[in-house]
């Protein structure tokens, strides 16, 4: 077994030796690692989504705990965005979109009829993988969430909450000068951040955040991983991301998905210096087939 | 030959195949403009003269003794309806043509004026009461439509005897004929004579029947496409609503007429010739191309903005109301302008339920009996008096200044949507 040698793996290189688990290409696996944990915030258990005939993800579960940073990493189709989606019931708006399995966020079933997806939504906020913000201004924007929910009591508190949410997206200052500005007017980075300050605005208990920084410079991205080193103190975080670097930089627990599988779970240092499986190797090094 | 020196030899043959393609599209255009410019000119050239009235110049005594009044009798309203007018111009006439007085001749001469003149003249008296009494007036007259024909357009109709002509002649040297402003062709509703006859009742019909038509059609359509495109579940029922819906679009628009008239009127008891009846009618035509085109738009409204409404924790209405439909807005108002002026200029249904019928009044509100531009168009298509065909011509002129304005607005109001962001 040969592995490039790259100036960030030399910890790789001493594994390299030891025996990699093979996982089976079958549909029943097993995941490797500490998917389950105690006390849970968010807890998934034999999860199965299915796209009308095309199953999406296979028998996964996973928990994430309080005020964790979980990194979801694996290759492109994998179906972490359909994992992450199927958190905050967003793939509830995909008609052809089928999910199985238990999901529970603090002890509650997410997908019981008794739960109401606005409201879970409202907890459990998203940024989505390709920034959307709404064709109205800024202001209007970030406004949105705090006054549909009814957050903010006179228009000074919202000022209050636009504000805050703009600054601790890195935005503010960019923008103070214009905040009556069309949102959709701004750089597609600047446009994702606005969409993470949108989404902060609403205070959410867990933040759902599909390649947050793919379109962002470093400057903007290293404001995004404070952000998320910040927000932790508060709130749990998933993020899907095709950066190795920040899913070490920014998580505490990985989970590596394969063909819809979740193939391995673990301390973000433990999965990039020595990870279990043959394919979670493959993938951390640069190595695919 | 090396790959740069292919790609320049190509590099010409596609550029000449674009020239070509341009070429195509603009004759394409070319030739449109060149049809619609014929239609245009040939209109307007006929229309003209319909904005012109031949008025003859009258010298109408109003002494006392010729209205047989007392110098004293007070002059109340009934007194005044009462006069004889039409006797007043006769003698007007006489004297303009004192050498005439066989009794065949003195008809002909009678005939040089509208016979609506008389009313004109009484208006004239009745709001100006403090002429009677003078010696006589000079007052711009009405001429008959074929003395109107034979002066503006120097052709003679089988009706205009030679001594008519004579009298025009001599009323020219006199410099006591000429053409004005056709005022009446704008506030007077249908008439027998054509010098008589206006639009305005058939503009305020198609108003009328349009108001119905806008009100009924825009709720009713948005509501439908709204419900179909975002809540309806997908299921064979919605599909067969969807094809029904399509079918209606294709539907023949006399059968809609055959369907008012059978539900509406006979089924319901509706007044025949009615712009509610009317409006109803094409509300039914024009729901289909607004549910269309509505839900076409709100189909192009992208799922990304949705899905950031919806994560954000808004409800499905929500996100509909303040994002969707606004964002669709354009488009649903394109279609609904649209289906207005499809309404505006539809003739058939409406032959069906009885807006055909011959209304002098204007009509003042949606209850009373009405008809609408199109219709009018047809009827005095078919009328045998010559200067009808002007009217027609200048109906059609009015009638497409109105499409022209409705589609003007549609596309300043998807500019103004549009721009908004
Ligand atoms: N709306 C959809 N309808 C049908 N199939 C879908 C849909 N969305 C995703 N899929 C399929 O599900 C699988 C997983 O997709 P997903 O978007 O979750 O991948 P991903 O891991 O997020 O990839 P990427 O890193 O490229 O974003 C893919 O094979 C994709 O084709
Ligand atoms: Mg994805």
């Amino acid at each position: 077994m040969s592995i490039q040698q790259t100036a960030t793996a030399p910890a790789i290189a001493q594994t390299q030796t030891n025996q990699k688990i093979m996982t089976s290409t079958s549909d029943t696996y097993k995941t490797v690692g500490r998917n389950i944990i105690p006390n849970p915030k968010f807890s998934t258990r034999n999860v199965n989504v299915f796209y009308g005939d095309k199953q999406a993800i296979f028998d996964t579960s996973l928990d994430i705990g309080n005020n964790e940073v979980v990194a979801l990493i694996g290759p492109s189709g994998c179906g972490k965005s359909t994992f992450l989606r199927s958190l905050n019931r967003m793939n509830d708006t995909i008609p052809i979109c089928r999910v199985t399995g238990e999901f529970t966020l603090d002890g509650e079933d997410i997908y019981a009829k008794t739960m109401d997806p606005v409201l879970l939504r409202a907890r459990v906020g998203m940024v989505f993988q390709k920034a959307n913000p709404f064709p109205k201004s800024i202001y209007d924007n970030v406004a949105y969430g705090p006054r549909i929910h009814g957050l903010a009591s006179n228009n000074a508190e919202l000022d209050e909450i636009v504000i805050t949410s703009l600054e601790k997206a890195g935005l503010f200052k960019e923008v103070k000068d214009r905040l009556n500005a069309p949102g959709t007017g701004l750089s597609g980075g600047q446009q994702q951040r606005l969409c993470i300050a949108r989404t902060i605005a609403v205070s959410p208990e867990v933040i759902l955040m599909d390649e947050p920084a793919s379109a962002l410079d470093p400057i903007a991205t290293a404001i995004i991983e404070e952000l998320i080193d910040e927000l932790r103190e508060n709130f749990t975080i998933v993020i899907v991301t095709h950066s190795m670097q920040q899913a070490a930089r920014v998580s505490q627990r990985t989970a590596y998905f394969h063909l819809g599988k979740l193939i391995e779970v673990g301390k973000t240092s433990q999965i990039f210096t020595n990870p279990r499986c043959e394919l979670t190797e493959n993938y951390i090094t640069g190595k695919f087939g | 030959m090396s790959n740069i020196k292919l790609v320049e030899k190509n590099l010409k043959k596609r550029y000449a195949r674009e020239r070509r393609f341009q070429l195509y599209g603009k004759m394409a255009v070319l030739t449109g403009f060149i049809f619609l410019a014929l239609l245009l000119i040939d209109i307007i050239s006929k229309a003209m003269p319909a904005f012109q009235a031949t008025e003859i110049l009258l010298d109408i005594p109003l002494d006392h003794a010729t209205l047989e009044l007392e110098p004293a009798q007070k002059l109340d309203q009934d007194t005044l309806s009462a006069l004889n007018y039409a006797g007043l111009i006769k003698t007007a006439l006489r004297q303009a043509f004192p050498e005439v007085t066989n009794r065949s001749d003195k008809k002909l001469l009678y005939k040089l004026v509208s016979d609506g003149a008389e009313f004109t003249l009484r208006d004239h008296i009745i709001s100006n009461p403090e002429l009677i009494g003078k010696d006589s007036i000079s007052l711009w007259i009405k001429a008959d439509d074929d003395i109107d024909t034979l002066f503006k357009l120097e052709t003679l109709t089988s009706r205009v005897k030679p001594e008519q002509v004579a009298f025009v002649e001599q009323l020219k040297q006199e410099n006591r004929i000429a053409t004005h402003f056709n005022t009446t062709f704008f506030s007077n509703s249908d008439s027998r004579e054509p010098e008589q006859a206006g639009i305005k009742g058939a503009l305020l019909g198609s108003f009328w029947t349009l108001l119905v038509t806008l009100l009924l059609s825009l709720p009713i359509g948005i509501g439908a496409a709204v419900y179909l495109e975002e809540f309806a579940p997908q299921n064979k029922l919605t599909d067969f609503v969807e094809i029904n819906i399509n079918n209606l679009a294709a539907v023949p628009s006399i059968v809609f007429g055959l369907l008012g008239l059978a539900v509406f009127i006979n089924f319901f008891g509706m007044p025949r010739s009615a712009p509610l009846v009317g409006g109803l009618v094409l509300s039914l035509m024009t729901l289909p191309t607004i549910i269309i085109s509505s839900r076409a738009a709100i189909k192009a409204v992208p799922p990304s903005i949705k899905e950031a409404a919806l994560g954000l924790g808004a409800s499905h209405v929500q996100t509909v109301f303040h994002h969707v439909i606004p964002l669709a807005m354009p488009g649903i108002l394109t279609g609904a302008i649209i289906g207005m002026a499809q309404a505006l200029g539809e003739t058939a249904p409406l032959l069906m339920i009885g807006m055909v019928a011959f209304i002098v009044d204007v009509p003042g509100g949606i209850l009373d009996s009405a008809t609408v531009l199109p219709v009018q168009i047809y009827l005095w298509a078919d009328s045998p008096e010559r200067a009808f065909t002007a009217l027609t011509a200048a109906t059609i002129l009015v009638l497409l200044v109105f499409l022209a304005t409705m589609n003007t607005l549609a596309i300043l109001l998807r500019k103004h949507f549009e721009k908004r962001w």
